[in-house]
């Protein structure tokens, strides 16, 4: 976030700012991308072999911890199930069996509206996942390398003492989908600070390492590094797990923008522009956000 | 702006990010068809190959102690090559079978299986990581390809050894499976021949009477039923022209990611 004062504009009822530096809004958008494709690509991946194991390998006598499959009905039929340590639950027509484009079921772990290529085709989806992995790669380096240099990361991310104070009064102001307004609304909240922090530099990496943890030749640079996570098979499930924990904080991430006033927040991440709001006037408040928390902040 | 007219712009927002969505997959769906896009998209192939390779070339996959063993092996893709001359060799035992190397070699030859196991061996226990992202984990032994290699003398100008199997991938037995790798894993450390499973002859699942283990690579490069090798400097016209059955299918020739 920029400097305020430098290039505020005043509108009606506030001012405009520049929040957003360019360079964070392409990194941001390229971002947007390569996640989803790699999410995408990745769940094709996956249904080359819809299950998880943990260990080193998925034949060592015990169950897959994960299971998307098919099971028989009583009437010689297929239907989608899905299997979590032992427990079975009835996912048909989405996972485990789902129709196809053409209205035809088809045994497969995730439906195709949810994968890349939306047809079974592993070659193709590994091609996809490789090439934005590299995208997500450099994306994620330039941008930790930018923020240390501009200090973003110091002056925009890192949770100040005033912050670390204020924790519990945030929880239950997100609680009550109350948030910061008027000047306070310039600044990263200490939970969204935690949020971002987590995703940057603990998912997104173990994401990535756990990725890296399924190449058999990366396997050799460190002898028997990936059995500190326990093995081939259970890097695969946490990069799994890792890959939903993303879905998670950008489900979360878009509700936020969303209560907390879409327009102004999208804008702001394409154009820079962001709208303070210094006064509150009638059918302007931002969604369901009461002004009352400035205080707590 | 009036309530009504922040609705109608939320609307129109959220109509406009469900259709650009829906395009960019039909986009995604379009692309993938077209023979430039994959070709963009395997460049990238080419820096995690290089990347990869940037450290340690020489490493060992790791290696396991027996009771991490599978309880039994898996098979994948062809279970058995089923062709006339195949199971002519099944019948004798592979009394009959011969392994043939040549191309650019000084001085080509045959090996029996007796021959083969006479040579300089390893035996190992290693993980086997399939494409599709199951794995299972086996004890090896073989005849290491670089003492076979050695044996044959390569000449300057060979860059890749081919692998040519007696499976074929057409129900009509036509289509050979083959693979190829590059002189770093022809040589390295784990690198064998192996003509044995878990301490028994290889199953002819698993690829009798002989299949290739290259440690660092997907399950696809391990070719099974391996019955010629041939040093080459190009894959020109071999199969399709990428050095191996998947690679022709459109895999990654470097399948160590």
């Amino acid at each position: 976030m920029e400097n305020a004062e430098a290039s505020a504009v005043p509108v009606a009822g506030g001012y405009v700012y520049r929040r957003h530096a360019l360079a964070v809004r392409i990194m941001h958008w390229i971002n947007v991308v390569a996640l989803t494709i790699l999410l995408m690509s990745g769940l094709g991946i996956f249904n080359a072999h819809p299950a998880l194991y943990w260990g080193q390998s998925s034949y060592n006598g015990k169950p897959p911890v994960l299971e998307l499959t098919a099971a028989d009905t009583p009437d010689g039929d297929k239907r989608g199930v899905t299997r979590i340590l032992g427990h079975e639950f009835a996912t048909d027509g989405v996972l485990g069996v789902s129709a196809q484009p053409n209205g035809q079921r088809a045994i497969r772990g995730f439906p195709w509206w949810m994968t890349i290529p939306d047809m079974q085709w592993l070659s193709m989806s590994r091609a996809w996942h490789f090439f934005f992995a590299w995208v997500l790669v450099l994306n994620g380096l330039a941008y930790v390398g930018y923020s240390l240099v501009t200090r973003h990361l110091s002056r925009d991310l890192a949770p100040t003492r005033f912050d670390l104070a204020g924790i519990r009064q945030s929880i239950v102001d997100h609680l009550h989908f109350r948030h910061p307004a008027g000047e306070a609304s310039k600044r990263y909240n200490v939970l969204q600070k935690f949020a971002y922090l987590a995703v940057i530099f603990v998912l997104l990496p173990l994401t990535i390492l756990m990725g890296l943890g399924m190449s058999p030749w990366l396997n050799t640079v460190l002898p028997g590094w990936v059995g500190w996570f326990g093995g081939r098979q259970s890097a695969r499930t946490i990069h799994f797990v890792c890959a939903w924990l993303i879905v998670a904080f950008v489900l979360v991430h878009v509700f936020e923008v969303i209560i907390t006033g879409l327009f102004n927040n999208l804008r702001s991440m394409i154009t820079g522009r962001y709208r303070v709001r210094t006064q509150m006037s009638e059918g302007n408040a931002p969604g369901p956000v009461s002004g009352g928390n400035d205080e707590a902040q | 702006m009036k309530r009504s007219d922040r609705r109608k712009r939320r609307r129109f927002l959220a109509r406009a990010l469900g259709l650009a969505g829906v395009g960019a997959l039909a986009g995604c769906e379009k692309l993938s068809q077209t023979t430039w896009f994959p070709a963009v998209l395997g460049k990238a192939d080419v820096l995690s190959e290089g990347a990869a390779k940037l450290v340690r070339r020489k490493a060992l996959a790791q290696e396991f102690s027996p009771e991490d063993r599978s309880p039994t092996f898996r098979s994948n893709g062809t279970a058995d090559p089923g062709t006339d001359d195949y199971q002519a060799l099944v019948a004798d035992g592979f009394a009959g079978y011969r392994l043939v190397v040549d191309g650019l070699v000084e001085s080509p030859r045959q090996w029996t299986l007796p021959e083969l196991r006479a040579m300089p061996s390893r035996s190992q226990i290693t993980r086997h990581d399939c494409v599709e992202g199951w794995s299972a984990i086996g004890q090896w032994k073989g005849a290491r390809l670089s003492a076979v290699l050695a044996a044959v003398r390569p000449k300057p100008e060979a860059r890749y050894v081919v692998f040519h199997c007696a499976d074929p991938m057409e129900s009509d037995g036509t289509d050979l499976y083959y693979e190829s790798i590059d002189f770093d894993d022809a040589y390295h450390e784990q690198t064998i021949l192996a003509y044995e499973l878990n301490g028994q002859p290889l199953p002819v699942k698993n690829g009798a009477p002989l299949r290739l283990r290259v440690e660092r690579q997907l399950g696809y490069k391990h070719a099974k039923y391996v019955m010629r090798l041939e040093l080459v400097s190009s894959f020109a016209g071999i199969g399709g022209g990428n050095g191996g059955y998947w690679e022709d299918q459109g895999y990654q020739w470097y399948a160590g990611i």
